[in-house]
């Protein structure tokens, strides 16, 4: 559109831009201060923003290396970070595999087929997503009890159990994949079934290959959902060796033990990596987040 | 089949374990599993089985179960079901030292033996030897014991050091003596014989041996008492009707932390929002406005909070705050001379949790009106334009209006994922500052659910069934919000399909 710009326009242009970049500051301030803190010597110096000395002792804590101090004294990692991204990783991808398999066969059931109370079900899933997790802990906590009793492996402080837990979060990911199986025409599943193929078939054969695209999308929101779940994980597991990166990092900050350099640095090298994934993801994340996802 | 087999055991272990109901439920799924699977009349429900069971198990099942358990009291002196804890309590015994022996053990090839002698005054004379053992691992099985008189030649007692060695397996050891009383391991020097405490009575009573008197078990209270009302410890788990919420909502103790929790819950969760939508919705504006140059780059930078895990800038902010190591106190230092106790006052805790809370939640309310920014025709700004309209009118005349309807479910849905925002309160403050003088510790800046959480699982006491009726509580707020929720997305949808 064609509007005559006048000289009260590039002024507010102008207060436009040094708005925008005070708030960029504010904003990214605390990530780049999380950044430098990681590269500064020492746990608690309070230095200029960028760090005059750059000293790695906090990376190699991180990544699981003594360290030696210029006394001579060996420091050793304080928690194992490396431990714990690998629990937080595995348990991520062994509860997205499983929600993703899950959720597409209950996808293919809503969008495809015919039953019974079908928009009642879907709309009691919709509800019941609305109840955050953090109100039943004491429930989860008391079941996972009694499974552990009889299941070893999927009792409290077993990354089997808290995989098990995390499967109950499907209903988004029925939505979404959902809606777009819904986009892709039918037509070319009806050739399939004319030429004497079952349901099953159908949807494994024709239906699935079509729908990759959305499978990777829903794999990578329920991973990122997954890694950074805490109120769960924080109940089911406590031992050190056990925890998940959520869980761990709150250790580094404690009042009597304040590790705050190498928090920072096992915070840069474990956030950096789901950041990126994240940004890589936020086409698709941003539109699923229009139809009312909200993260924590 | 196999699996079916496997549950089916599974079922079965359970049923012997004394747990019927849980074996129902499993028995009931595997059946209906079962049943999905191999009749030929329930093809949609062999694709949805396995979702819709999640659901069920891991989100509704525990939503049922707390509102059960709000009825109970169940905590961490109630946590046992009756018949467990009474079996708890026949099994405590007491060292009869009356009956006590000396213990030596002896070398008998690669095996030892122990030899039990009498000891105290008028002991009757006479001792006991054991078969030869070998005393590695725990010894499951009783060992027969004979009379002994010294007929054969032993091999030197091993040394108090070597008994410590051996301490575990001699731990194990349950000797039977020929009148079929069983002793066991009571210190490195003798073996005693245990006594139970306590003896079962019809009706479930329990009767204490040394004096005789009788407790009987309280389904009112969960706890075994005498006539004067004396308890014993562990009670078990009963139902407690509207205790728990007598308790929250009668006594003063409660009422007071309770309200003012929800009072700051609703003032957090509302103010968080307003923040958010304000600097959200401003930065959409201004990142639409075509005449601004950078603003794909503008966009990803203000995108990154929403981009870093929550659990990780929570905690960044948390060591930021810091009174004398953070940050941001060392720039308000240097330039007004000023270092807050961000974590010791409540008011600034408050503060600093709405900072923190609007920086990780506007982005999100910033990509939400951008999305529905751009589905505004534009020709209804060109008209405004001919019109002359200042940038502010046709913000409070056409986007604002616009955006309005669509927009309000999405700031309830946001409303009620801030007023159950464990993970930030948890991480940052924990509740801190406490309130003083509170029968249960509670925070100044704990939410609902944070409290809840400190009653189940940080404080003594982990009182279970009190932290479920709040859950209660937070679920019919909830439930409220959703339908409310629910309503204004459909009257949307009706209208669309007016049109």
């Amino acid at each position: 559109m064609a509007v005559v710009t006048g000289k009260s326009q590039r002024w507010r242009i102008a207060a436009a831009h040094v708005g925008l970049w005070l708030l960029i500051a504010v904003t990214l301030f605390p990530l780049l201060a999380v950044v430098s803190i990681s590269l500064r010597p020492g746990n608690f110096a309070t230095g200029s923003l960028i760090p005059t000395e750059i000293s790695l002792e906090h990376w190699r804590l991180a990544l699981g290396f003594s360290y030696t101090q210029a006394d001579g004294v060996v420091v050793q990692p304080p928690f194992p970070v490396l431990l714990w991204l690998w629990n937080s990783i595995k348990i991520a991808t062994i509860s997205s595999l499983l929600i993703v398999s899950i959720s597409t066969t209950a996808a293919y059931g809503f969008a495809r087929l015919r039953f019974r109370f079908k928009s009642t079900i879907l709309n009691s899933m919709l509800l019941l997503q609305m109840f955050p997790v953090a109100v039943a802990l004491v429930a989860i906590y008391a079941i996972f009890e009694a499974i552990g009793g009889f299941i070893p492996w999927l009792g409290i402080e077993t990354h089997g159990g808290l995989i098990v837990a995390y499967i109950g979060g499907v209903a988004m990911h029925i939505w979404t994949i959902k809606g777009y199986f819904e986009t892709i025409p039918t037509e070319i599943e009806e050739c399939a079934k004319v030429d004497g193929a079952t349901s099953w078939q159908t949807f494994y054969r024709v239906l699935l290959p079509m729908a990759v695209p959305i499978l990777m999308v829903v794999f990578v929101l329920a991973f990122i959902g997954t890694i950074i779940e805490y109120p769960i994980a924080s109940v089911l597991l406590r031992e050190e060796p056990n925890l998940t990166l959520a869980v761990g990092s709150k250790y580094y900050l404690y009042e009597q033990r304040y590790l705050w350099g190498d928090f920072a640095a096992a915070a840069v090298l474990s956030g950096l990596p789901i950041t990126l994934v994240f940004l890589a993801a936020q086409r698709w994340i941003v539109s699923g987040l229009t139809s009312g996802g909200v993260k924590g | 089949m196999l699996v079916a087999l496997g549950l089916l055991w599974l079922t079965f272990g359970i049923y012997a374990s004394g747990q019927a109901l849980w074996a129902m439920l499993i028995l009931t799924m595997g059946a209906l599993s079962l049943y999905v699977y191999v009749s030929s009349r329930t093809l949609a429900w062999r694709y949805l089985f396995p979702g819709v069971m999640a659901m069920l198990v891991f989100v509704a099942f525990p939503l049922v179960y707390t509102i059960q358990i709000g009825f109970t009291n169940y905590s961490s002196n109630n946590l046992l079901s009756e018949e467990r804890a009474r079996g708890y309590l026949l099994e405590q015994a007491d060292v009869n030292e009356s009956r006590a022996f000396a213990f030596t053990v002896h070398p008998d090839g690669k095996n030892v033996r122990v030899v039990l002698a009498p000891q105290g005054e008028g002991a009757p004379a006479g001792g006991y030897i054991s078969p030869p053992l070998s005393l590695t691992g725990r010894i499951a099985t009783p060992v027969l014991m004979q009379a002994w008189a010294g007929e054969q030649e032993l091999g030197q007692p091993y040394t108090l050091r070597q008994i410590i060695e051996r301490r575990d397996a001699l731990m194990s050891l349950r000797l039977t003596l020929p009148n079929q009383s069983m002793l066991l391991y009571a210190g490195l020097h003798e073996f005693a014989a245990f006594e139970p405490l306590w003896q079962g009575q019809a009706g479930g009573a329990l009767k204490r041996l040394a004096d005789g008197v009788v407790y009987q078990p309280s389904r009112d209270t969960g706890y075994f008492e005498d006539a004067q009302g004396q308890r014993l410890q562990p009670g078990f788990k009963v139902g407690v009707g509207f205790a728990n919420y007598a308790r929250l909502f009668g006594d003063p103790d409660m009422r007071g932390p309770f309200v003012s929790i929800f009072i700051w819950t609703v003032v957090f969760a509302g103010l968080t929002v307003l923040f958010s939508t304000a600097i959200g919705m401003t930065l959409a504006v201004l990142l639409n406005w075509e005449a601004l140059k950078y603003r794909t780059l503008y966009r990803t930078l203000l995108f990154l909070p929403y981009a870093v895990p929550g659990f990780i800038s929570i905690l960044v902010f948390k060591g930021l705050f810091n009174q004398n190591f953070g940050e941001i106190n060392a720039i308000l230092d240097a330039v007004f001379g000023i270092k807050p106790a961000w974590f010791a006052d409540p008011t600034l805790a408050k503060t600093m949790i709405l900072i923190v809370n609007t920086w990780l939640g506007y982005p999100y309310i910033m990509v939400l009106c951008t999305g529905l920014i751009k589905s505004i025709p534009a020709d209804l700004y060109e008209a405004s334009a001919i019109a002359g309209a200042k940038p502010l009118t046709n913000f409070f005349r056409i986007t604002a209006p616009l955006i309005v309807k669509p927009l309000t479910p999405l700031l309830i849905s946001a409303f009620a994922f801030n007023f159950n925002n464990f993970v930030l309160i948890s991480l940052l403050t924990d509740g801190r500052p406490d309130y003083l003088n509170t029968k249960l510790p509670a925070g100044t800046t704990d939410i609902l659910v944070s409290y809840t959480y400190r009653i189940a699982f940080t404080d003594a006491g982990a009182n279970f069934g009190l932290a479920a009726a709040i859950s209660t509580v937070i679920f019919f707020l909830v439930a409220i919000l959703s339908l409310a929720n629910l309503k204004f997305s459909q009257s949307k949808d009706q209208r669309k399909g007016g049109h």
